[in-house]
């Protein structure tokens, strides 16, 4: 299992990979926002945890294609449904890969973001964490809509359509943590509602996601 | 390990391609089957790989994992080199060393080349290659021989020597002869027939 997370995280790498696609699309999603709505500062700061986590999650949505696709393509997929290695192992750690390449990136970027933004400075700490918490469900969940469009040709806006409603719990509790740290509000229900559909997503979706994939071997 | 098949019936997209297949594999023996385009080789040895479920019939194996497949995709990342593209399928099926595989199959002088300069003969070595790391006796190989020159085919060919004696076996669709000893079954006569419902009613109509 972890020679396949090794393995999806140097294909990311190298070229060709789209590691750090995400992040530069963040990173101009994000810059492109106080052009468009001007530069008021205080209407900025108000906007700033909704625009950041609307940024991950499309930024994420970039890469998830690539999960399962390419692995179909050059038929690495029918040699890993008939390895030792469980399909659901497989699912578990490819959507890990995706998350180390794609989210933790972005995790890792977003103070600097939240600077252009004019995030309060409050509310830094609490952007940080909500993403952190908050990512593994959207790749999880990324790689669900993956293993279901994996079988169509250019499945990749299917991909986008079938995702981005599922996103929605993480989207609103994501977001609110950050708006609630930012603004000094009690930040805990968010956050654990937040942390609870992670782990629901984390320990579900594999199960589910193998089997989608199994139907669309065949 | 005796793979055992007992009127076995595919099918591929819900429509039956073949039925009431019956044979049997044992340890040593490799099988040819052979048939015209579309009659459901692949069919077969993608249900026999456990891919897709069977429409009738039993695959009986002791051990269900003791079987590998090799398609007519190699599975092979362009941009990993072809020593860690072997590296991967040995770490994923336990094994240990790609020595044996990258000297058998003459790919020592191309490790350190990424997969996808190969030519299409040497990407088929590499994905042959991989049945040897996966250390599983039963091969279920869908037209192994492809793009392969003359040279290649007798490398080819001693590998499977090698592994039959091992007390190995093989069930591979071919039109080529490699130079073994092998059982041919011809697939055509298994076709599925066209089913006649029973309570069609012409004067409907």
């Amino acid at each position: 299992m972890i020679a396949i997370l090794t393995r999806d995280i140097r294909l990311a790498v190298r070229a060709g990979g789209g590691f750090g696609l995400g992040l530069a699309f963040f990173l101009i999603v994000v810059v492109l926002v106080p052009f468009a709505v001007g530069p008021e500062v205080r209407l900025l700061s108000t906007i700033a945890p909704g625009i950041l986590w609307i940024g991950a999650l499309l930024a994420c949505l970039l890469s998830l294609d690539r999960i399962f696709a390419l692995d179909r393509e050059d038929g690495s997929l029918d040699l890993l449904a008939t390895s030792p290695v469980p399909l659901e192992g497989v699912v578990a750690m490819k959507a890990l890969a995706h998350w180390i390449t794609t989210g933790l990136p972005l995790v890792v970027a977003a103070p600097v973001l939240g600077v252009l933004m004019s995030l309060p400075v409050e509310g830094f700490r609490w952007l940080v964490i909500s993403l952190a918490v908050g990512t593994p469900a959207l790749s999880t969940i990324g790689a669900f809509g993956a293993a279901l469009t994996v079988g169509i040709k250019r499945g990749g806006l299917l991909l986008s359509l079938l995702v981005l409603p599922l996103y929605v719990p993480t989207l609103i509790f994501g977001a609110e943590v950050a708006r609630a740290g930012a603004t000094g509000l009690d930040v805990e229900t968010p956050l654990v509602l937040l942390g609870a559909v992670t782990c629901v997503t984390v320990a579900l979706l594999p199960f589910a996601s193998a089997a989608v994939l199994r139907m669309n071997l065949r | 390990m005796t793979l055992k098949v007992l009127d076995l019936g595919v099918s591929r997209g819900g429509v039956p391609v073949l039925e009431g297949v019956n044979f049997a594999v044992d340890p040593g023996e490799a099988i040819v089957l052979t048939g015209p385009n579309g009659v459901g080789k692949t069919t077969l040895l993608r249900t026999l790989a456990g891919l897709q479920p069977a429409y009738g019939g039993k695959i009986v194996v002791p051990d269900p994992e003791a079987m590998t497949y090799a398609a007519h995709a190699d599975g092979i990342k362009a941009v990993l080199s072809v020593a860690e593209n072997l590296m991967f399928w040995a770490k994923i099926h336990g094994t240990d060393g790609i020595d044996g595989a990258l000297e058998a199959f003459n790919l020592r002088d191309l490790a350190d080349r990424p997969a996808g300069s190969l030519s299409a003969g040497q990407k088929r070595r590499l994905g042959l290659a991989r049945l040897s790391v996966t250390g599983r006796p039963i091969w279920l190989l869908d037209e192994p021989t492809v793009s392969l020159d003359k040279a290649s085919v007798t490398l080819f060919g001693d590998v499977m020597r090698a592994h039959l004696a091992q007390g190995g076996s093989a069930v591979i669709a071919s039109h080529i002869d490699m130079g073994l000893e092998v059982r041919v079954i011809d697939l055509t006569p298994y076709r599925a027939r066209a089913k006649v419902s029973r309570d069609y009613d012409e004067a409907f109509l």
